[in-house]
């Protein structure tokens, strides 16, 4: 084989490569997103995440809005600290916003939805979501309804 | 007692000794890879050798793979109704460990084989040590592009075995198993990480493509020069490639993941 043909084939070769490296990166990873990634940083502080991990999305209304950071115990307010990073084409959520810690369907992965409030300032760079409501754990929610209807009857 | 010590050691001895000799040539071969710069068509035409001729077997493997996971992956998951998740599976799979693994392995043994018997044929033929008379380097000429271009081509490979693959497993999971097309891709796309997970299965190819080639032209340059030496040091090359492909993976792994 002459070296044209060797060279057309090593040319096709590397852009075989190419295309499978778009296709890993646009349709496989979610490299698309990562601009999302440029936000701007709220803090939450939780009782309880039960499993929450960070990269879990952020979603407002079921809308992905941004994910979460990091995720650190603090040890003077005993409550788990947990930093969203929220695109920051959505800055307008007002000041009394609930951060919940919800599951995706029943075995699904956690994560943490935004209800907006009512006030008309809004949250700004890492600045702390004060409304949280904790994760609900299952064998607490069955010690519950347990205790519940034991008490009950 | 003495005689089975003595041989003992001798094994042993033999081993260190050709560890270092591998070492030697290793760092030889290193320094000889700065003259490609001048020479970059002995790099094209090695990587038409070692990477085109291989694109192939690398790619209907990766399709096959991928089929054969997404089937497996549907039958497991469905019991859960987490069908929806072959996409993740099969990725997941494909990208971190299948696709550097599986194109590692390939490679030893097509193109790995194939760079040892050449180099070792040389040898018997004594044409190094005539490359040599014409002072011309045989690391400069015959090793080091070799060298790089499967250093380069195996990363390249691995890639394209798991693109192919997720597509095959595309293939059976959506349009035969009847899997949303929409779920398979969105489900993938949230858990693979490009730099966690694709980046990191390229940098798995990076090092398989290093020990590979290392031990493919070694084993070539260090054989006995016989036919028979030719035939035991292709062996070698492929049973220690895919020995060290196999446990770098899991010392990749663990570190990475």
């Amino acid at each position: 084989m002459n070296s044209r043909a060797i060279e057309i084939l090593v040319g096709l070769f590397m852009l075989l490569f190419l295309g499978a490296m778009f296709v890993l990166s646009m349709k496989v990873s979610n490299l698309t997103s990562l601009s999302s990634t440029e936000g701007y940083t709220l803090v939450a502080k939780f009782e309880n995440i039960g499993g929450l991990k960070a990269r879990a999305p952020v979603a407002a209304s079921g809308v992905r809005v941004g994910e979460v950071t990091s995720i650190v115990y603090d040890a003077e307010t005993f409550e788990a600290s947990v930093t969203l990073s929220i695109d920051k084409s959505y800055d307008s959520f007002p000041l009394d916003t609930t951060a919940s810690i919800y599951t995706a369907g029943l075995l699904g992965e956690q994560y943490i939805g935004l209800d907006p409030g009512a006030e008309d300032d809004v949250l700004q760079d890492s600045d702390e979501i004060t409304l949280t409501q904790s994760a609900i754990v299952l064998e607490r929610l069955i010690g519950q309804v347990l205790f519940s209807r034991s008490g009950g009857s | 007692m003495s005689d089975f010590l003595q041989r003992f050691g001798h094994f042993w001895i033999a081993i260190v000794e050709r560890l270092g000799r591998a070492t030697l040539f290793l760092f030889q071969l290193l320094g000889a890879l700065f003259s490609l710069v001048k020479r970059p068509a002995l790099l094209i035409k090695q990587l038409h050798a070692s990477g085109v001729m291989t694109l192939s077997i690398v790619l209907v493997s990766g399709l096959f793979v991928g089929m054969v996971l997404a089937l497996q992956a549907y039958n497991t998951l469905i019991d859960f109704g987490q069908e929806n998740r072959v996409g993740t599976l099969v990725a997941l799979t494909l990208v971190r460990e299948l696709g550097p693994v599986v194109t590692g392995l390939l490679f030893a043994g097509r193109a790995g084989s194939a760079m040892t018997a050449e180099i070792g044929l040389m040898k018997a033929t004594e044409q190094l040590s005539g490359l040599e008379m014409m002072a011309v380097d045989p690391f400069k000429r015959v090793f080091a592009p070799r060298f790089l271009a499967g250093f380069i081509a195996l990363p390249m490979l691995a890639a394209m075995f798991s693109a192919v693959g997720v597509l095959g497993g595309h293939l059976i999971g959506v349009e035969v198993l009847g899997v949303d097309a929409g779920a398979y891709w969105s489900q993938m796309q949230n858990s693979v990480s490009f730099v966690h997970d694709v980046c990191n299965g390229l940098i798995k190819g990076l090092v398989f493509g290093f020990v590979v080639c290392w031990i493919s032209i070694f084993e070539g340059a260090d054989c006995i020069p016989t036919s028979e030496g030719v035939s035991s040091a292709t062996t070698r090359t492929v049973v220690y490639s895919s020995l060290a492909i196999l446990g770098l993976d899991f010392l990749l792994t663990a570190v990475m993941f």
